[in-house]
């Protein structure tokens, strides 16, 4: 009997991963375990945050999405592909992109479209798609009106969003985004943040947020939390920033909105729920509890 | 006592064709005791401006006085001045370079010419003053955490003794935990050892919660200069020009709209709290 299931995109079983140090003579001097035991499963279209503290894991783990990193042991599948077959490394890579924290870094063209266009033309596709991939994915990220123009001109966000339409010409299932915001100024951090909800909710790509940034999880499907190499908690945003002292003890914080009413509650507004997470929803309840108009 | 920026212009690969008037006239003062934070997006000259205060970039034309003196004056002692006004890069860190933790930090007072006694001791108080824990004095910085690495890279620039001390995104890339220790950190060289901070962020709620006095940059011009409450009031010049205010300062706006008596000039949570609770009381 044929049975069907919805295949994860992203699929890690026990993945432990050890940084090796060796001496001058080859010898092992020191083993630190950055991931240790990680199982999770990300469904295709899905938006996932991945919280932890400096050392957690976090970055560790997307570049074993990525097949940079492999599993020490245990394994990673990404869209049904094993990472530690090097036969699977091109096709993995095409599908599933990754976008670092510095856009400086990541930028290679002198203007932008060809920059977008380097990906599709080094795995070899003829010049018009490439042409026509470039236009969709600048697009995509409202950069079609810079196409002429030189990177290093542009804004730390606009930069950003380039590097972004590089991945996005390669048409990957899922993107990982590592700490994508964290260069940039509160103009860029929204428009790269709106980006990738964009391409989420209407390319229906899946994305993988990693951020220091409390409130960009927000709107995520799923918020993973790790430390020390090891996934601490797992819910839905809401559920996540209802647990302010666990996430205190773990190195972080919670949105500024939840913080406010978390510290309302405290000095007597007991009413309040629990998990707030927009200025918006705190203004409501407010409304709804103590306006008198 | 302070540091006057007087008509400073800064042009970066002047006459090539690329090139960039990155400072425009820039008047400003620092006075001594100021925890100034310096906001405006990328690419708008804070960066620049910055590397101005030490000497590190001259400027195309105009003056800076440090205390009184003209730092472009021929006999001006520039080394010194490079002790006195201390510069953290945007991610320090990546120019640790010795093999231990100690010697990173004696580098910058050896090269100021003190006495072997006088760097060791100040590589102590440095590395005392960013509470880094002694057992990792003498370990490589490349073992320590990034907010670690980045506390040493700090310490390497206190321990030259600086007056004033200018740090570029401190907390960029960093965990709630870790910004927020390092700007504590900060804070209580402020006020503790009266040093001079001028703190260049992204971020709005650290601005408000830690500086005193706000310049905002806005392409190669100082746009507005004024206290947290002047400068957060104007949130629609501020969106104009790719900043914003806090976010719990837009909260109070739209309370405000919906009846509440609260006060809009709040930028922190903490006065967000004192406010809203106040409004629900007094209702």
């Amino acid at each position: 009997m044929y049975i069907k299931r919805v295949m994860a995109i992203v699929e890690t079983k026990d993945l432990s991963f050890d940084y090796i140090r060796r001496d001058d003579e080859g010898n092992v001097s020191s083993v630190n375990r950055a991931l240790n035991d990680v199982d999770l499963s990300v469904e295709k279209g899905e938006f996932i945050a991945i919280l932890g503290g400096n050392g957690s894991g976090k970055s560790t783990l997307a570049k074993h999405i990525n097949a940079i990193l492999y599993p020490t042991e245990g394994y990673v599948l990404v869209d049904g592909e094993n990472t530690s077959d090097e036969t699977k490394t091109l096709s993995i890579r095409q599908k599933a992109g990754m976008i670092f924290q510095n856009p400086d870094n990541q930028i290679i063209g002198s203007i932008v479209e060809e920059d977008v266009g380097f990906g599709p033309e080094n795995i070899g596709m003829p010049t018009k798609e490439i042409w026509e991939r470039v236009e969709e994915a600048l697009k995509i990220l409202g950069m079609w009106e810079y196409r002429k123009h030189s990177p290093m001109r542009l804004s730390g966000g606009q930069k950003q969003r380039v590097a972004i339409a590089g991945v996005v010409a390669m048409h990957p299932k899922c993107i990982i985004m590592d700490e994508p915001t964290a260069m940039l100024d509160p103009v860029g951090r929204k428009d790269v943040i709106r980006a990738a909800r964009a391409l989420n909710d209407v390319e229906q790509v899946t994305v993988i947020l990693i951020t220091h940034y409390m409130e960009e999880v927000v709107y995520a499907d799923r918020v993973f939390v790790m430390e020390h190499g090891n996934i601490r908690m797992t819910g839905t945003p809401r559920e996540i920033f209802s647990r302010v002292e666990e996430l205190e003890e773990l190195r972080l914080n919670v949105p500024q909105a939840t913080r406010l009413a978390y510290e309302l509650k405290k000095r007597g507004l007991s009413e309040l729920p629990d998990g707030i997470l927009t200025e918006k929803e705190l203004v409501a309840e407010l409304c709804r509890l103590y306006s008198t108009i | 006592m302070s540091i006057i920026l007087d008509h400073i212009n800064y042009v970066y690969s002047k006459g090539t064709s690329d090139e960039i008037k990155a400072l425009d006239d820039v008047s400003m003062e620092i006075r001594t005791g100021d925890f100034l934070g310096l906001i405006g997006h990328t690419g708008s000259g804070k960066s620049t401006l910055v590397q101005h205060l030490d000497g590190l970039l001259k400027a195309t034309s105009g003056h800076i006085y440090y205390n009184g003196e003209d730092i472009y004056d021929d006999d001006y002692d520039m080394k010194g001045l490079r002790g006195k006004v201390g510069l953290v890069f945007q991610y320090p860190e990546h120019q640790l370079f010795e093999e231990d933790v100690f010697k990173d930090v004696c580098f910058g007072p050896r090269n100021l010419g003190m006495s072997e006694k006088d760097i060791e001791l100040a590589a102590y108080s440095a590395l005392k003053a960013v509470k880094l824990p002694d057992e990792l004095f003498y370990v490589s910085p490349f073992h320590l955490s990034g907010g670690q690495k980045r506390r040493v890279a700090i310490a390497g620039v206190l321990a030259m003794k600086p007056e004033v001390l200018v740090l570029d995104e401190p907390t960029a890339g960093l965990d709630p935990e870790g910004r927020d220790e390092i700007l504590d950190m900060v804070k209580g060289l402020h006020d503790e050892d009266n040093i001079t901070v001028v703190l260049v962020s992204h971020s709005m709620e650290d601005v408000a919660n830690y500086a005193d006095h706000i310049v905002v940059m806005e392409k190669g011009r100082v746009h507005m200069d004024g206290t947290p409450k002047e400068i957060f009031s104007q949130t629609e010049e501020l969106e104009r020009i790719g900043l914003a205010a806090p976010r719990v300062t837009y909260m109070m706006y739209e309370l405000k709209r919906r009846g509440f008596d609260v006060d809009t000039t709040a930028t922190t949570i903490s006065e967000a709290v004192n406010s809203v609770i106040g409004a629900v009381w007094n209702a």
